[in-house]
């Protein structure tokens, strides 16, 4: 019996599956502004996202500190684990906040939440705030949906469209191209700038046939770098002809977490023959932030009428 | 504010918009709401608390097939839904 132990199969441990897609997840707060504690009116905004969560802290006005995390598989706990990321990071409390506006896919699903706005109107608000009353154009390049903005100084929207059938120009997709070629999501950008010539997009605007396509290109010669340069190319054509539709102005701001991904941003830029206005800001958290304002806004009228 | 409710994917554009502003002070009496046999459209308060029509959230990916048979091969001449929509807010991309 112990001889049959003794020789019995070792199961040998599965190598560990590294997940090249996986963005960093980011809690900061503004440690050179006054302590929330002095703030009049703190009011968040929670966009639960189809691939990230983001709560945004705003103190009279003012971002103060956020967390983005991703969406797990139920919204209300993303809501409330995306904010209870950043409260304990300050020592802030649920009931410390004045208004909570919750926004994205899942904005329904916000517990806590005293009212849900859409993302479109967030993001756009988010922009105005980030990049300043000059953006008119914004394109957001969410997990798994695309939009093209127009507003006004303000932040008001003044024309919009979304995609969200398609997954081709979502982070979602870029992704998909990270775990197939191995290499971390945040060096797709940077490494599709190491080629000798500029390949020609991918041809398929499907990300399950561009993955497809990308393995032919592999078996073709293509380096990896080639390759995700062909796919960065691929993804702005894809979005640049979903902004033609709206039109683009200048003052052209892009959100989501494609907004990080040099590669495509520049490609972007090259093609509409415009640079994309600059922010010190995430640009994952411009809904968020334009959900926690929205919150401002309500409790300065509300005050207002009292 | 122009709504664009629809998608484009390999096939083709696909959207329906909305001109809000001319939707606001409706003078059709909202006949949008039962011109469209597919009854897309619906009112809501939209973000800046404007009471204003749009295409359901569930239609929005299937406009292509949806809307097909009110387009001349199904033996309109004209759409149900602009035809109605006398402000003139709605309009179809394709």
């Amino acid at each position: 019996m112990n001889a049959e132990v003794a020789t019995a199969p070792v199961a040998e441990a599965a190598p560990e599956k590294k997940e090249f897609w996986r963005w960093q997840e980011n809690v900061w707060f503004d440690e050179t502004k006054k302590d929330w504690r002095e703030a009049k009116i703190i009011t968040c905004g929670i966009d639960v996202g189809s691939v990230s969560s983001q709560a945004v802290l705003v103190c009279d006005g003012e971002l103060y500190g956020y967390n983005s995390m991703r969406t797990g598989n139920n919204s209300p706990d993303s809501a409330k684990n995306a904010l209870q990321g950043i409260m304990d990071k300050i020592g802030m409390k649920l009931e410390d906040i004045n208004y909570v506006v919750g926004t994205g896919y899942g904005r329904v699903n916000v517990p806590f939440a005293h009212k849900a706005i859409t993302e479109i109107a967030c993001h756009a608000r988010g922009a105005n705030y980030m990049g300043g009353n000059k953006v008119r154009t914004i394109l957001d390049m969410g997990g798994q949906d695309c939009k093209a903005i127009h507003c006004d100084e303000k932040g008001k929207v003044t024309n919009f469209l979304m995609n969200d059938k398609c997954a081709a120009g979502t982070g979602r997709g870029m992704e998909v191209i990270s775990d197939l070629m191995q290499i971390p999501i945040a060096e797709l950008g940077p490494r599709s700038f190491d080629v000798d010539v500029e390949p020609e997009a991918v041809s398929s605007i499907c990300v399950v046939f561009a993955k497809s396509e990308a393995l032919g290109l592999l078996k073709a010669g293509y380096t990896k770098n080639k390759v995700i340069a062909a796919y960065c190319q691929a993804m702005a054509e894809r979005v640049v002809s979903l902004l033609e539709r709206i039109g683009v102005e200048e003052g052209f701001f892009i959100t989501g977490g494609i907004a990080k991904n040099p590669g495509v941003v520049k490609r972007i830029e090259r093609i509409l023959g415009i640079k994309a206005v600059d922010t010190k800001i995430d640009s994952q958290i411009a809904g968020a932030l334009g959900a926690a304002l929205f919150g401002y806004t309500l409790m300065q009228k509300q005050a207002k009428a009292a | 504010m122009i709504a664009n409710y629809g998608y484009k994917d390999g096939s083709g554009e696909y959207y329906i918009s909305i001109d809000t502003d001319k939707c606001i002070d409706c003078t059709a009496g909202r006949a949008c709401l039962t011109a469209c046999p597919k009854n897309m459209f619906e009112i809501i308060t939209d973000d800046y608390d404007d009471e204003v029509a749009w295409v359901k959230k569930e239609c929005t990916r299937a406009l292509a097939y949806d809307c097909a048979a009110c387009k001349p091969a199904g033996g309109y001449t004209s759409l149900p839904c602009t035809t109605a929509c006398t402000p003139g807010a709605i309009k179809h991309s394709w």
